[in-house]
């Protein structure tokens, strides 16, 4: 299946805490990489939730070869798998490298240093440590002859914020706006812009059948697009596993279900039953059909959303890096990546 | 070698194997009047706003007077309480069982009007003018990392001491921000400080004074480093910001540590919430060991959305490999579809429950004594006082 989205170089993927952002964007990493693309995977909170998804050492400063793609074709003979790298980003080293990078400050910027500038740019002056974190990911789309000897990705892809703050966050001009409304900031805040309300980016929403993460992923979408800015795909996470039919959820949730004959069934492949077995299981099927039921509304709501969407089941034993490679073929066979 | 040396593949006495974490009693500790504030933590998503709407609910109807300070609810419970506007003011929740003597009020915290609130209560209108006009005042309120946790402390302060003075409540139930991390929150008054005393606010504030003068070679360095990057615009609104602001800096400062001695006191329990997740509960360690670290009173864990305890005793195992016989036998022409899905249906909720056992398990290794209440995930979303009541009671179920 071809990529819903072979324009876009920068994949935001945001949402809600908790709907297992971290686990989308690896496993789009990884299915990018699976397309014979090289991926740069970056990570914005310092919570080095990738190093511990893909079982490696934490994250420095500095692009980190990962993994490899998965192999795909017959016998694994088609595409040449890319790779995966992984960059930590915070706003500290960013900073710095940004003025060694584009100021060739020298003495100033230890200075900078010593006076407690950039603790006082990162930590507290508004606006500023996102800029800083999104100029860095903006410089890893857009590589120019300034940093020399860098990787060339044909995709990176953003481990973001929450969807609460997405918007803010994408939005570096706005934040600046009141600060700085002339120079060379403003300046490069706006060529950052350019990029990331074109069509080479598209902010990616992952959310789980629930309630307030679908109503905040309706709002992010709303407000990304007053913004200005690509929304991309929603991808539903954590999606229970259909093992009922659906005559059997209606049943189940009116509490009819015939258990007469599931005892017999039961019984007739050996499993020793009892009436709190039986009864039991009725209970888990009356649980889960009123949780599907709730995951069917959601949905709905979901589809209104007019985006194209995505689904990844929950996984029992949770994630580990076989079940991240899992999700990303998941994700490719759906076209998202 | 340890005196126990003849027995053999004996572990060191610091580790332990895990036991059975003890059970947190919830109504113990909101029944008891020394208790005044309860402060609910824990990473995004794992439930807080839930678990402390329902721990105050049901303080409020075992006799307590209650408010509880709500960050960002889902809408639908905002509105079951009452609090969709955002005017910083508790308002009385409707319909609650007031039989026991109880009350309960609740609000939403408007980060922007507290921090407003603050500097008008600190500085001369004139000052306290020029700071609210500041654009670095304006983005600093309403976007900075960590105002939002710092104003939940300061609301909580305020909050407290006029329950203190007017009597007005005997439990103050807080729930914390969404934050990158749970522990962001105990750090924002520590941070505020810190970025007070910073140099770079000090130089700003007195350039020419006593040692700041050796530095002026490198101040004038570092000025026209800034003006290059951020242009003099910037830097004289900067420098108009830091000065104003620091008149009521002292009182800030005053503030925060009155906060953070406050919760401190005997009087706050902190109940750290998590989800049967790696990260939450890891999030959740975390917390445990800060608490401990700074002598703030841990009352217990709340492991939220656990996967319900099945009735029948059938393991995950023997219920895959019977719908697997079951399914060959449907090949075969015989009826069972729904009986295979039950089981397949059962088997995956007996791993999960496996899977959070496990992690629970860890987490009572490396914190045993911690009291724990583990909630079963509700079927439905919570969005009334009645959900809120189930809660409660899930919560108190020992």
């Amino acid at each position: 299946m071809s990529s819903d989205w072979p324009r876009v170089r920068l994949h935001v993927v945001t949402g809600k805490g908790g709907t297992g952002k971290t686990t989308v964007a690896a496993s789009l990493a990884l299915a990018l990489a699976s397309q014979g693309k090289n991926v740069l995977v970056c990570e914005v909170e310092g919570r080095q939730g990738l190093a511990r998804m893909f079982d490696v050492d934490p994250l420095p400063y500095a692009e980190t070869r990962i993994a490899t793609g998965l192999r795909t074709g017959p016998d694994g003979a088609g595409t040449r798998p890319g790779t995966v790298h992984a960059l930590h980003i915070d706003p500290e080293s960013a900073l710095l490298e940004y003025l060694a990078m584009y100021y060739r400050l020298g003495r100033a910027g230890k200075a900078l240093d010593r006076f407690g500038v950039i603790e006082f740019a990162t930590t507290i002056a508004p606006g500023v440590r996102d800029v800083l974190l999104t100029g860095k990911v903006f410089e890893a789309v857009q590589r120019n002859s300034r940093n020399k000897g860098a990787i060339q990705y044909d995709a990176v892809v953003l481990d973001a914020p929450p969807t609460g703050r997405i918007t803010q966050f994408l939005n570096v001009s706005d934040e600046l706006a009141g600060l700085a409304k002339v120079g060379p900031i403003k300046s490069q805040a706006d060529t950052m812009m350019t990029l990331f309300r074109s069509p080479r980016t598209a902010v990616h929403l992952v959310t789980v059948l629930e309630e307030m993460p679908v109503q905040e992923t309706a709002d992010g979408i709303e407000e990304l697009r007053a913004a200005g800015l690509p929304v991309g795909g929603v991808i539903v996470n954590l999606v229970r596993p259909r093992d009922l039919p659906d005559d059997a959820l209606a049943l189940a949730a009116a509490g009819k279900l015939d258990k007469e004959a599931v005892r017999a069934e039961l019984d007739a492949v050996g499993v020793s039953t009892t009436k709190t077995l039986v009864d039991g299981l009725a209970a888990e099927a009356r649980d889960h059909a009123e949780r599907r039921a709730l995951e069917e509304s959601q949905r709905a709501l979901v589809d209104q959303l007019g985006v194209p969407t995505y689904e990844l089941e929950r996984l029992a034993g949770g994630i580990d890096l076989g079940g991240l490679y899992d999700l990303a073929a998941t994700l490719r066979d759906q076209g998202l990546a | 070698m340890s005196p126990a040396g003849p027995r053999q593949g004996r572990v060191g006495p610091l580790a332990a194997h895990p036991g059975e974490s003890p059970a947190l009693d919830v109504d113990a500790l909101i029944d008891d009047p020394q208790t005044r504030i309860v402060v609910c933590c824990g990473s995004g998503g794992v439930g807080k706003t839930t678990t402390s709407a329902a721990l105050a609910l049901r303080a409020a109807e075992r006799g307590r007077k209650v408010v509880v300070l709500t960050i960002d609810p889902a809408r639908r419970l905002a509105q079951s309480m009452g609090i969709e506007e955002l005017d910083n003011t508790p308002r009385p929740v409707a319909d609650v069982d007031a039989t026991a003597g109880g009350s309960l009020d609740a609000m939403m915290l408007d980060m922007k009007s507290t921090f407003d609130e603050v500097v008008l209560s600190q500085a001369t209108p004139e000052k306290a003018k020029a700071i609210l006009e500041n654009p670095f005042y304006i983005v600093l309120s309403t976007s900075f990392a960590g105002t939002q946790e710092y104003m939940a402390m300061e609301k909580l302060g305020q909050i407290h001491a006029d329950a203190q003075e007017r009597g007005t409540y005997d439990l103050i139930v807080v729930d914390t921000p969404p934050s990158r991390s749970a522990l962001d929150f105990l750090d924002a008054p520590e941070r505020l400080s810190s970025f007070l005393d910073g140099r770079f606010i000090r130089l700003m504030l007195a350039p020419a004074k006593g040692p700041a003068k050796l530095m002026t070679a490198g101040l004038g360095l570092v000025t026209g480093a800034l003006t290059k990057v951020l242009g003099a615009q910037v830097l004289t609104d900067l420098q108009t910001f830091v000065a104003a602001l620091d008149t009521v800096f002292g009182g800030f400062r005053a503030r925060a540590q009155r906060t953070y001695a406050l919760l401190q006191a005997p009087g706050t329990a902190f109940v750290v919430v998590a989800a049967p997740e790696p990260d939450a509960l890891r999030e959740a360690a975390y917390f445990v060991e800060r608490l401990n670290g700074d002598r703030m009173p841990l009352a217990g864990l709340v492991v939220n959305r656990a996967s319900p305890e099945p009735r029948g005793k059938l393991s995950a195992e023997e219920a895959l490999a019977a719908a697997e016989r079951i399914e060959a036998r449907r090949s075969a022409g015989a009826t069972g579809e729904l009986t295979a899905g039950l089981l397949r249906l059962h088997a995956d909720r007996m791993r999960s429950l496996a899977r959070e056992a496990a992690l629970r398990a860890r987490f009572t290794a490396a914190h045993p004594g911690v009291a724990t209440a583990v909630v079963p995930a509700l079927a439905s979303d919570v969005h009334d006082l009645r959900g809120l009541r189930r809660v409660g009671e899930l919560l108190a179920r020992r």
